[in-house]
């Protein structure tokens, strides 16, 4: 924020062309990443470390990662957009899909389902999962949110970061605190081959889940009666409401779809990881609320895009901008890499790639 | 009686905005609401639509308290509103905004019907009805807004401000479509700045000021009182 109430201004002067040193130091921070990134891409290309085969492997991967964190951001966005409040407890929410899923999955891989009846036992697995995340995110949403919805300051923030530790803590109290290994399908680690080009058949798995999802999803808020509601309801509450639009149904149409779309996220998460854990969806989460942010908060299109973009970056940027400055292990920042290009579009694209000025809102 | 207002106050805060105002809606005529900013019109609409608790008094819809109703559910009985400033959906298409005028249906043969007859009414939006209804001009938004309201099959179409902020001629179809409209067997509650113009085409017309009905009557009666022309044409 620039600062011009320290400095009286002449009547009729304009405070826009003023720079600051805020501006300054904006600026060169900006370049000053881009200069790190440009040189750290260029570098790496130049040494050649990499084949063709690994940039590859590193796009897959991010766009698989990228695809769960793009259903997770759904959640986030919709939310937001008929609310206008960050559900903080969204990535909790998602953690306990994994956690059932990861029940049902142990259980009919012990008693054989899962290799006799494969998509059967699939099947069964992201139906509770799913299920379950629709179910605490109603939970959530009637117990915790909607009492407070009309309550002044932060109180919705602070009960959805409470509603993240209760979840967090009610898992790791009835299920330990050790990392459970999900149990491993015959296929997980099948390998197809695509024009020479090796690919994890568990990748095609989540991407093709994930897509089927953000298909249905968009279908329905585009091509039905709620899902026209929920839109007009994220631009217009009130307006929506003298159409004979119950706004509270509305409220929980959005956060059922968002806890579908974590439902199958968790799934595709414990998939891509072959573990659950009871801390499991706060990095998920996080990064995906970013996305979230990045592609826009409150447009569904962004969100995709956004958590796209995001996994991408985290799989191909410690590669690309780092290794090249002679960084040694530069995976071990992935995350870093993720939350810097968090920072950079929250500092310098606040409303994200997709969202509109905050101008435009009415009172 | 359709709508009864008795003695309703309402206050934002501390600050009283209408104080004991009453109205009476019977069937078949347009009402005009008329009075300066800030006295107090909007706010009567939103409470009437269950958009703003109140705090005195009661609003009866065919006898029956509107106290527990949430607003659809005022909407779903037949009262319904055009707000202040229009207040479409920018980003759904023109057509989406009149399903969304027919919400509170289920009837999707006769909602269709109907939404050929928004076009038949308003030519101009059945070219652009699948266009993002945030792109059209002023007055295309405010057919928008009135085709939206109709949608709905209102008993009452309580319509806030349709003049506001369009050309002159633009405001006579306006107000045209809303004779059309009452012709048609809908009652109007017509809130207005344009106190003249609401004043000529309305059965009864109430005068608010400082969130109280000062002057009541027949509307060309108070077109032509002195008072009125004194608060209004300085
Ligand atoms: N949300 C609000 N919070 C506080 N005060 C409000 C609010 N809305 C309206 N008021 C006040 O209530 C009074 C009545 O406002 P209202 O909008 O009902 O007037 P109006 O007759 O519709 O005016 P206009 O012709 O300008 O639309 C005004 O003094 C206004 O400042
Ligand atoms: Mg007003």
């Amino acid at each position: 924020m620039s600062d011009t109430s320290l400095t009286t201004l002449p009547p009729g002067a304009s405070a826009r062309k003023r720079i600051n040193g805020i501006d300054v130091f904006m600026w060169a921070l900006r370049c000053a990443v881009a200069a790190i990134a440009i040189f750290g891409a260029v570098a790496t290309l130049l040494q050649g470390r990499y084949s063709l085969a690994q940039w590859f492997d590193f796009a897959m991967f991010g766009l698989t990662l990228g695809s769960v964190y793009a259903l997770i951001a759904l959640g986030y966005t919709m939310v937001y957009g008929v609310l206008r409040m960050i559900n903080f407890a969204h990535g909790d929410i998602t953690m306990t899909g994994a956690f059932a899923g990861y029940f049902v999955a142990s259980g009919v891989s012990r008693n054989g389902l899962l290799a006799t009846h494969p998509v059967l036992a699939i099947v069964a697995i992201f139906a509770v999962a799913m299920a379950t995340c629709i179910a605490v995110a109603l939970a959530t949403e009637r117990f915790a949110y909607r009492p407070f919805r009309n309550s002044p300051g932060q109180a919705p923030l602070i009960c959805a970061i409470g509603v993240s530790f209760v979840l967090e803590q009610t898992v790791r109290g009835m299920f330990g605190s050790g990392v459970k290994s999900y149990p491993l399908t015959t296929w997980h680690d099948a390998v197809i081959n695509v024009a020479g080009l090796r690919v994890p058949v568990v990748n095609l798995f989540v991407m093709g889940c994930a897509i089927s999802a953000m298909v249905i999803l968009y279908l329905i808020v585009h091509r039905t009666r709620m899902g026209m509601a929920m839109r007009a309801v994220s631009e217009d509450k009130a307006a929506a409401a003298l159409m004979g639009v119950d706004v509270d149904r509305v409220v929980v149409f959005a956060f059922a779809l968002g806890g579908a779309m974590a439902g199958v996220a968790s799934v595709c998460y414990a998939l891509i990881y072959q573990q659950v854990h009871f801390f499991m969806g706060f990095a998920p989460g996080i990064k995906a609320f970013g996305a979230a942010v990045l592609g826009g908060i409150g447009s569904i299109p962004g969100a995709m895009i956004g958590g796209m973009f995001l996994g991408l970056i985290e799989a191909v940027g410690p590669a690309l901008f780092l290794d090249g400055l002679g960084i040694t292990a530069p995976y071990q920042l992935r995350d870093a890499i993720g939350f810097l290009v968090l920072l950079m579009v929250l500092i310098f694209r606040p409303q994200g790639l997709f969202g509109e000025a905050m101008a435009k809102k009415r009172a | 009686m359709i709508l009864e207002i008795e003695n309703m106050s309402l206050a934002y805060g501390n600050i009283e905005a209408v104080r004991g105002v009453s109205i009476k809606i019977v069937d078949g005529g347009i009402v005009a609401l008329v009075g300066a900013n800030g006295a107090g019109k909007s706010s009567t609409l939103n409470a009437i639509s269950g958009l703003l608790p109140i705090s005195a008094g009661t609003i009866r819809i065919d006898g029956q308290s509107t106290k527990e109703l949430k607003p659809h559910q005022i909407t779903r009985r037949g009262i319904v509103q055009v707000p202040e400033g229009r207040r479409i959906f920018g980003r759904l298409s023109v057509e989406e905004n009149l399903l969304m005028g027919a919400f509170s249906r289920n009837d999707h043969q006769a909602i269709a019907e109907d939404r050929d007859r928004m076009f038949e009414l308003f030519p101009r939006l059945k070219e652009r009805r699948r266009q993002v209804a945030g792109t059209l001009s002023g007055g295309e938004q405010q057919m928008v807004a009135t085709a939206r309201g109709l949608m709905a099959r209102p008993r009452v179409l309580l319509m806030d401000e349709p003049s506001m902020g369009l050309a002159p001629l633009v405001v006579e179809q306006v107000f045209d479509t809303i004779q059309a409209i009452n012709a048609a067997g809908t009652t109007v509650l017509l809130v207005e700045q344009n106190a003249l113009m609401a004043l000529e085409i309305a059965d009864h017309a109430y005068v608010m000021e400082h969130g109280e009905i000062v002057l009541e009557g027949p509307g060309p009666e108070l077109a032509g009182d002195e008072r009125v022309i004194s608060i209004y044409l300085g």
